[in-house]
């Protein structure tokens, strides 16, 4: 005897498509004119905080850098849909998460500038630092989830993977995880494409990556991760439910993956084009001016105001000066005899010399 | 009471969960089945499958669940199989639990523990019997343990269960149930960094651990000798005062251990004493570990692991240099 003993699908949902036509239809029931101008304000302001560290990069004033141009509506979209206790868990290109999510920006630069301190995350900031190896957050936001069920704080947990995390073992190890324990996981699968170098179908030859989740019993979808309310809907949907969820948004990656490489060597730039008419900020703009919500006089404000908050931010970070003695005082909850002589060794030696360039 | 490690290991466990309702014990098998070595038995029944927890087959997820946990406010105690198979969660705890604390400058912090039976003398498989020490404590921000009696393992398990640190609880199979004493009832603590002077000579130092402790004495005895015996009990961070005093006390000094011999717990040790003893030192240092390759199938792990015949030719070599 065959029977069928299993049946799977997945959805896509767009709510405002890249000429910026809306189906009012589907939006959320608490997305009000307000709302809308705030999310294109967030990812207005996430893309000049992005084109500023690169300029800063380039000048030797920050470190290597992942930009996030191009993605801004998966992670404006779900920050500005997480309420203010759920925890959100990033890799390292949430730059837009940290944003809406309020860590002060001066720490945000600190970080690029290469100083740890710069992940000293302030309390009433629900988030973790970002992760640099690939998915190896993902294990950690499970056990996040693990604690929120287990303290019954009613607290969600965000976690952001990139296209490429899906296909590492930590990636399926936390949905399974997730899965088995019915933790609050909402794992938001940020599909730029390109993990570096190798194309989406260099990953997976599955259709979709929100079907990986099929296999942890964990419901999932997908959504236009260019468009900023159809992210806001599905992060929002997903918090509201019981349990883990997936959802994977399909968005592109218009820069490089960081500054180290040069994304004309191995793709198109047709590829780009088709993207570029996708952008997230355009179509959302389109849609506000159409409804005479947004006009020229209240961007160049708005451009101001953010460069603004950018210049002081970074004028804050830089500065910073560091002092190598907090590394030793924090390897530990104490501080043991080798290390505090390690320490002594530096501090009486000539080694540690001017800001650390 | 009377314990063996096993036992010891488990009267920690039940105290340490009574005291903080945050620990909760995660790994495979350890439920019901009380793990493969028995030593969480009849805690499933005491705290319940919310606290002892059976999770997937997967040493990355439990070690990366742990830290997320230990992120989070609670104080997870993970078991692993066997040393051979936390390779997997490796990353998770050189990438992460190592550094976390000082890469957020204590914004955060990782209390938690992941406990695994080290070493071999069992006649177990493949992949059961690494002595994995120096990995762990090369990288730094991870606390390794290694207690050879069943009074340090419930002391150092209750101590690391009340610090704020990565702590890498490593077991000597052998020793599980090799022997008993008496092991207080009630909560104790055997401090971190601290070695155990387990006998004290004139002659000669022996720096040992883990399997090789009991070894190490029942040698020294029979050969009439008058050492200084100390049992590192932390291989990270050691207690090298101890050590440095009793060379410069002795001037001849033996480290012995079950690890394999090249860049292991041994060499740390020996430069330690060569920078800071070297001209009290009457005789080179001798190392006595096992040979520098992966440990062997069972059936020849007693031509690679240290017996009486090898630590008795390395104190020979060492006493007449």
């Amino acid at each position: 005897m065959l029977s069928d003993v299993y049946d799977s699908s997945i959805e896509y949902m767009q709510i405002v498509d890249q000429n910026g036509k809306a189906d009012e239809s589907l939006f959320p029931k608490d997305l009000t004119d307000q709302k809308i101008i705030e999310m294109y304000k967030n990812m207005a302001f996430a893309r000049a905080l992005d084109a500023k560290i690169l300029s800063l990069q380039r000048q030797g004033r920050a470190v290597t850098y992942a930009p996030l141009l191009g993605e801004e509506a998966t992670q404006i979209g779900s920050a500005m849909a997480m309420r203010e206790k759920d925890i959100f868990v990033p890799t390292f290109r949430q730059h837009g998460v940290f944003l809406v999510r309020k860590l002060p920006l001066d720490l945000f630069v600190l970080y690029w500038r290469g100083f740890e301190e710069g992940d000293e995350i302030p309390k009433g900031v629900y988030g973790t630092p970002d992760i640099v190896p690939v998915a190896t957050q993902m294990p950690h936001a499970a056990g996040i989830a693990f604690a929120q069920k287990y303290k019954k704080t009613g607290a969600k947990v965000i976690a952001y993977v990139g296209d490429g995390g899906t296909s590492e073992g930590d990636f399926y190890e936390a949905l399974n995880f997730a899965g088995v324990f019915q933790t609050p996981l909402v794992t938001i699968i940020e599909n730029n494409q390109w993990a570096i170098s190798e194309p989406r179908s260099r990953q997976s030859a599955a259709k979709t990556l929100a079907q990986k989740a099929v296999a942890a019993g964990i419901d999932a979808m997908q959504v236009d991760g260019n468009d900023v309310i159809a992210v806001y809907k599905a992060t929002q949907d997903a918090i509201a439910k019981e349990g883990p969820m997936v959802i994977e948004c399909n968005t592109y990656r218009m820069g490089m993956h960081t500054t180290s490489d040069d994304p004309t060597k191995y793709r198109s730039d047709s590829e780009l084009e088709v993207w570029k008419a996708r952008d997230p900020i355009l179509r959302i703009k389109t849609y506000l001016t159409g409804k005479k919500l947004w006009d020229d006089e209240m961007e160049k404000a708005m451009q101001d105001e953010h460069s603004k908050i950018i210049d002081d931010a970074v004028e804050k970070a830089e500065s910073f000066k560091p002092d190598p003695k907090s590394i030793f005082e924090n390897v530990y909850s104490y501080m043991p005899n080798t290390l505090q002589e390690e320490l002594d060794a530096a501090e009486k030696s000539g080694f540690w010399q001017g800001d650390g360039k | 009471m009377m314990a063996n490690m096993v036992g010891a290991l488990n009267n920690a466990l039940e105290l340490i969960m009574k005291e903080n309702e945050d620990v909760v014990l995660l790994g495979e098998d350890i439920g019901k089945d009380g793990g493969v070595f028995r030593v969480t038995e009849g805690l499933i029944d005491k705290f319940g499958e919310g606290r002892v927890i059976d999770t997937p087959l997967a040493e990355s997820g439990i070690i990366g669940t742990s830290i997320g946990m230990a992120l989070s406010g609670m104080h997870p105690i993970a078991e692993i199989q066997f040393a051979g198979f936390m390779y997997l969660g490796f990353a998770q705890l050189i990438n992460h639990a190592s550094r976390y604390r000082s890469r957020t400058r204590s914004s955060f912090s990782v209390p938690m523990i992941v406990r695994t039976p080290v070493s071999g003398g069992v006649r177990t498989l493949e992949h059961h019997s690494d002595s994995p020490e120096a990995y762990y404590s090369h990288i730094g921000g991870l606390i390794v343990l290694e207690p050879s009696t069943p009074y340090d393992a419930k002391g150092l398990l209750i101590k690391a269960a009340r610090m704020k640190d990565p702590v890498v609880f490593l077991e000597p199979t052998k020793l599980y149930r090799l022997f008993k004493q008496e092991v207080p009832d009630g909560a104790y603590e055997v401090p971190i960094g601290k070695a155990n002077v387990i006998s004290k000579g004139e002659d000669l130092t022996v720096i040992t651990y883990g399997t090789m402790v009991n070894l190490v004495s029942d040698v020294v005895k029979k050969k009439g000798l008058s050492a200084d015996i100390i049992d590192l009990r932390t291989i990270n961070p050691f207690d090298e005062e101890t050590f440095i005093e009793s060379a410069k006390k002795t001037g001849r000094v033996a480290i012995v251990h079950e690890a394999s011999l090249s860049f292991g717990v041994g060499a740390e040790v020996a430069a330690r004493i060569a920078d800071k003893a070297i001209f009290e030192l009457q005789a080179p240092i001798v190392r006595v570990a096992s040979p520098s390759f992966p440990y062997p199938f069972p059936g020849y792990e007693n031509y690679y692991i240290p017996n009486e015949v090898k630590i008795s030719e390395a104190l020979d070599r060492l006493m007449s240099a």
